[in-house]
């Protein structure tokens, strides 16, 4: 009997710099298996962000580009503009995309860019060291909300997903999460349709997932896991928020 | 095909085309925003890719995803859009990707005016984004130099692997003159395998290609430092160029002035010779690299006796000016950068005022 249980083709041997308890690594290894499933390996091109996973072309086996801050979906709009054969994602954080990359990633979703967007969100900057992003959640503490997010001062946080959701082009928008067994199999799912609807040319596709970061929280990664279901998941509620078959 | 009359603006579209161009990614902003009308029109007709971008920011993006992809592609812009494109080409010079940009220059600083301008000299030479980037800077002083400049500029680009821009200033883009599109100047694009991110699949391998310009470590970031300078370096060797008039004379005053306002200072220098007083010209086609030997060679001949940089600018080439002359003669400046180009009555004036 041969091996049951393999390491992803689309995913490198490299060890990753991910802190203990970080769910990128979970998310790295299902996109690699969805891009092994669907044998696109060969003619996907990634884009990198600017935060935690910048390095994350070190741990993938396919072309990369790498980003600045925010800007991925207008680098993703660059390469599938003129290769749309290729099949491109871009793999942004939450400081990245819901924050300097706003701009970028509404217009992307509106022109209705064939791409694939795989948003990360964790509700903090990761890589510079736990300040406060649009995604905090309220009264959240952070380098830079030592007294918890205020919303009286900085507002609430910004579900994107749902702020996507209603542009009216349309597109695959959906939220999922990774924070246990059950859930990494529905964001594995999520995934692949994404990639799926790209391949067909059908819309942009946007799966946001909710992530820890047990570092920057100040917390175990076991207790990571139990804060983000407790406080995040009832705000940023899971599902499909908008597929392409709604419109046609 | 003869020559046609055609605005600038257009014609730097149409250019882009016959170079082999066939993507565009662009925002609008006078004086330059008929190079995106006309190529919103054009592209569909040739097969290819018009992208009206939702800022310059965005754009500049949008231009090295492309390029580091493999696709030949510019962008066109003017100065407040050029700014905010500077951080994109900062980050393309780093990955080394070929991309040409086309600044249409208007007055400055801040939203300045929409009038001709050459404020953004040292913008495009010395700092055009952070973390000591250069670009190839070319100067053309007529529609049909546009022309033939931005058919040069792709293969530039993609033999130094940088992005290469041309400084235009506002006449340039606005003014209609006959132009005739040469066909021998474009060329091929050149094999992007080593380094391109065209899919493993499209270049039948299995190594992939990874553009990026963060380097943590030290070592690798000054090497990659070292593989840009030496580009720079080359290019000093290789691609200056530049343009004389009246050089034959015994002048008394040599002129450095490139784009538009060198065409004044020509017609300032044939009233002057009528008056008597032989002043030369030395135009740079190219400002960066600079053609500093060549200024000051042509200020060696015996007979000139002082240098004058005139600019629409408060001053800026002048000072690459007084590097070239390295102290030998007076340099000095006239110039004005409201958007109304100086006369050649008032260059008269300006050289008249040396007292030579």
């Amino acid at each position: 009997m041969g091996k049951t249980f393999k390491k992803p083709e689309a995913l490198s041997d490299q060890i990753m710099h991910y802190c203990p308890g970080c769910t990128h690594g979970v998310i790295h290894r299902l996109v690699a298996e969805v891009i092994d499933e669907l044998g696109i390996r060969g003619r996907t091109v990634g884009v990198a962000p600017v935060g935690c996973a910048v390095l994350a072309y070190n741990y993938f086996t396919f072309d990369f580009q790498e980003a600045a801050h925010g800007r991925a979906p207008a680098m993703a709009t660059g390469i599938k503009r003129v290769r749309p054969d290729l099949m491109v994602f871009t793999y942004q954080g939450d400081g990245d995309l819901a924050s300097i990359g706003m701009g970028e990633i509404i217009h992307a979703a509106n022109r209705g860019e064939k791409f694939t967007t795989i948003f990360v969100n964790n509700a903090v900057y990761g890589m510079t060291g736990g300040q406060m992003a649009p995604t905090t959640m309220p009264d959240q503490r952070t380098t830079t909300s030592p007294f918890g997010r205020n919303v009286e001062d900085v507002g609430m946080p910004i579900k994107v997903a749902e702020l996507l959701a209603a542009l009216q082009t349309p597109g695959y928008i959906v939220r999922q999460t990774v924070l246990k067994p059950k859930y990494i199999n529905r964001a594995k799912k999520a995934l692949k349709k994404a990639f799926t609807y790209q391949m067909e040319g059908r819309c942009f596709s946007f799966v946001e997932l909710v992530s820890t970061c047990p570092t920057n929280w100040g917390l175990t990664p076991v207790e990571a896991v139990k804060w983000a279901e407790e406080k995040m998941l009832p705000y940023y509620q899971l599902g499909e928020f908008k597929t392409p078959d709604q419109e046609e | 095909m003869g020559k046609v009359l055609m605005k600038g603006n257009e014609a730097i579209g149409e250019a882009a085309i016959r170079a082999g161009c066939l993507n565009y990614f662009a925002y609008p902003i006078t004086p330059q925003s008929e190079v995106a009308e006309y190529l919103s029109r054009r592209m569909p007709e040739v097969g290819g890719v018009f992208l009206q971008g939702e800022s310059e920011v965005a754009v500049s993006y949008m231009i090295f995803g492309a390029a580091a992809a493999g696709a030949r592609v510019f962008t066109t812009s003017s100065s407040p859009g050029i700014s905010l494109m500077s951080e994109g080409v900062s980050y393309i010079t780093a990955a080394q990707c070929p991309a040409v940009f086309v600044n249409i220059m208007r007055g400055g600083p801040g939203l300045g005016g929409i009038l001709p301008s050459q404020a953004d000299y040292l913008q495009a030479t010395k700092g055009i984004g952070h973390g000591g980037c250069r670009l190839l800077v070319m100067a053309p002083a007529g529609v049909q130099e546009a022309v033939e400049m931005v058919m040069m500029a792709f293969p530039l680009a993609e033999k130094y692997r940088n992005p290469v821009i041309i400084l235009g200033d506002g006449l340039i883009g606005q003014m209609m003159e006959p132009v005739e599109f040469p066909d021998s100047l474009g060329s091929e694009p050149s094999n992007k395998d080593d380094w391109a991110t065209t899919g493993m699949d499209t270049r039948k391998s299995t190594k992939r290609n990874l553009v990026r310009s963060l380097f943590l470590d030290p070592k690798q970031l000054n090497e990659n430092n070292l593989v840009l300078k030496a580009k720079y370096e080359r290019m000093k060797e290789e691609e200056i160029r530049y343009e004389k008039y009246n050089t034959d004379s015994d002048y008394k005053v040599l002129i450095v002035s490139y784009g538009t306002m060198s065409r004044v200072c020509k017609t300032a220098i044939d009233q002057l010779k009528e008056e008597g007083l032989e002043v030369g010209l030395i135009r740079p086609q190219t400002l960066f690299p600079f053609p500093e030997i060549a200024v000051r060679k042509t200020a060696e001949k015996d007979s000139c006796k002082a240098v004058i940089s005139i600019e629409m600018s408060m001053g800026q080439m002048v000072e690459d000016v007084q590097m070239s002359i390295q102290g030998k003669l007076p340099v000095s400046w006239y110039g004005k950068c409201g958007g109304d180009i100086p006369t050649p009555e008032e260059v008269i004036d300006a050289v008249k005022g040396l007292n030579v």
